[in-house]
């Protein structure tokens, strides 16, 4: 197929995609409507308007302290913005909408127990106990033979899987993913990346933030550039990669440093 | 008055035959100091807790009063829980002046304070990592408190040791309300106290020597817990 019929193509599937995310009743559609966040005098999300689907991976980029964790926690309304709307499936979140989202940050937060522990303790938070469903967890994941070490002894990578197992273990509509392969080996990077398209395939939403334009390329039907707490572009993950629109982006992509 | 050297000897030796009024004694001064910790802990830990991860008008003030309250006197904490528990007191019904629990409920308001404003700490630490796990997990405050205490637990063991030593070498409180009574209400502080007003060194200080290597032991014990707990990366 030509370049040109292959991106035309690209556009068209997201912009239908983008019309279900608004028309959706779809849970795991989000949509942000003008929405900002300001501490004190400091403005770290601006307007930012967003309409994502509720299938596929959604890939947030941008340079450091552009706003995309906050962009993330507002989504999952760990923080609540200063103005503007954050829905899902036309809906403000809740608690019970949250309890169908997982979240899992940069620096997983692991509790001073074992790595059993660790997954039972969500999963005794929803009121389940299945040794079973625990076992499989950790062996999708790599991590069987780790279960009974203090998890903040693991590896970063293995911190990291374990992070998702916990997640995973909610069985979750919709993953937020804050950069979980930073600072990790290759090896570990594939261990995630294959982790989170087999999460993706079983129908969980991912959204998932990276510096990273090679994984951006393995990964993401659609890409969110944030620069300056502003979200510059949003696209199919094809046509942002090879054509960004903005400047910004542009130099991002080609590894120049973007202030 | 015997001398230092004598006395010394004497007490080696009381300590060393397991002299009866001593056991009987250190046993009585574990018993309340212990059940005084346990109670202090019950109460304290999961209030400070609470208050770790809660915002709410008035905290700060809230905090002040649980540092002032750390430092209160013995003899004022005694002297109100005697007005309450005499005979004419609101509590004066239940009998229980001159009682060991009234020398537990004596420790266990003094030291309350401790546990709480100590644990606080602790847990306001804790939680400032695992903030934004729990709200992401929708967590009801009673499982974040739960779970903040357990992860702390070996942090909260020290709060605890020092709830202990400052119940177990105050001797105001317990001497008002426990009333010194031989066979009764005589614990370690007081008998020291009693004995050395009588010129009695040896008991006086066969019980301080002992007193000492409860509180060395206790803290060995804690501080060798924690040690195992760093390793594994519990603490």
């Amino acid at each position: 197929m030509p370049m040109r019929d292959a991106v035309t193509d690209n556009i068209v599937e997201f912009d239908n995609l983008r019309h279900n995310a608004s028309d959706s009743t779809d849970q795991r559609a989000l949509a942000l409507q003008d929405v900002s966040l300001t501490v004190g005098d400091t403005t770290l999300i601006e307007d930012a308007s967003l309409s994502l689907s509720g299938n596929g991976i959604t890939m947030i980029m941008g340079p450091n302290g552009a706003g995309k964790s906050m962009l993330l926690k507002l989504a999952h309304g760990l923080i609540a913005p200063t103005k503007g709307t954050v829905t899902w499936g036309g809906e403000p979140l809740n608690d019970a909408g949250r309890r169908t989202q997982a979240m899992v940050f940069q620096k997983p937060v692991l509790l001073r127990r074992s790595v059993v522990a660790n997954v039972d303790f969500v999963l005794k938070a929803r009121g389940i106990r299945d040794a079973a469903r625990r076992n499989d967890l950790l062996d999708h994941v790599g991590l069987l033979d780790h279960a009974r070490q203090p998890a903040r002894l693991l590896s970063g990578g293995e911190q990291q899987r374990l992070a998702l197992a916990r997640a995973l273990a909610l069985k979750p509509k919709v993953m937020l993913l804050d950069e979980p392969t930073a600072s990790l080996d290759p090896a570990s990077v594939l261990k995630i990346e294959s982790i989170v398209q087999e999460a993706h395939t079983a129908g969980t939403k991912i959204i998932f933030i990276t510096h990273d334009p090679g994984q951006a390329g393995r990964l993401a039907d659609d890409i969110v550039f944030v620069h300056r707490g502003r979200v510059h572009e949003h696209g199919p993950a094809d046509l942002f990669l090879s054509r960004p629109d903005t400047q910004e982006a542009r130099d991002f992509l080609q590894g120049r440093i973007v202030v | 008055m015997q001398d230092f050297g004598e006395a010394f000897g004497l007490a080696l030796s009381l300590v060393a035959s397991g002299d009866a009024d001593l056991v009987e004694i250190v046993a009585l001064s574990l018993r309340v100091s212990l059940s005084a910790t346990g109670l202090a802990c019950l109460i304290g830990l999961p209030v400070g807790a609470l208050v770790a991860i809660t915002r709410f008008p008035g905290r700060n003030a809230v905090l002040i009063l649980f540092n002032a309250l750390m430092g209160l006197p013995p003899v004022v904490v005694g002297l109100l829980v005697y007005l309450h528990l005499s005979r004419a007191g609101p509590l004066g019904f239940l009998g229980l002046l001159y009682t060991p629990t009234a020398m537990i409920i004596a420790q266990t308001i003094l030291i309350t304070p401790i546990v709480m404003a100590l644990s606080r700490q602790v847990i306001e630490d804790l939680h400032a990592e695992y903030a934004d796990q729990f709200r992401s997990l929708v967590l009801s405050r009673w499982q974040q408190v739960s779970a903040l205490i357990w992860d702390a637990r070996f942090s909260l063991l020290t709060v605890g040791l020092a709830g202990f030593g400052r119940a177990v070498a105050e001797v105001g409180a317990v001497m008002i309300v426990g009333g010194n009574i031989d066979h009764l209400t005589r614990v370690m502080t007081t008998a020291i106290a009693l004995e050395t007003s009588k010129g009695d060194l040896a008991l006086a200080l066969a019980l301080g020597l002992v007193l000492m290597v409860i509180a060395l032991g206790v803290n060995a014990l804690v501080q060798s817990l924690r040690m195992t707990a760093v390793r594994h990366a519990y603490a």
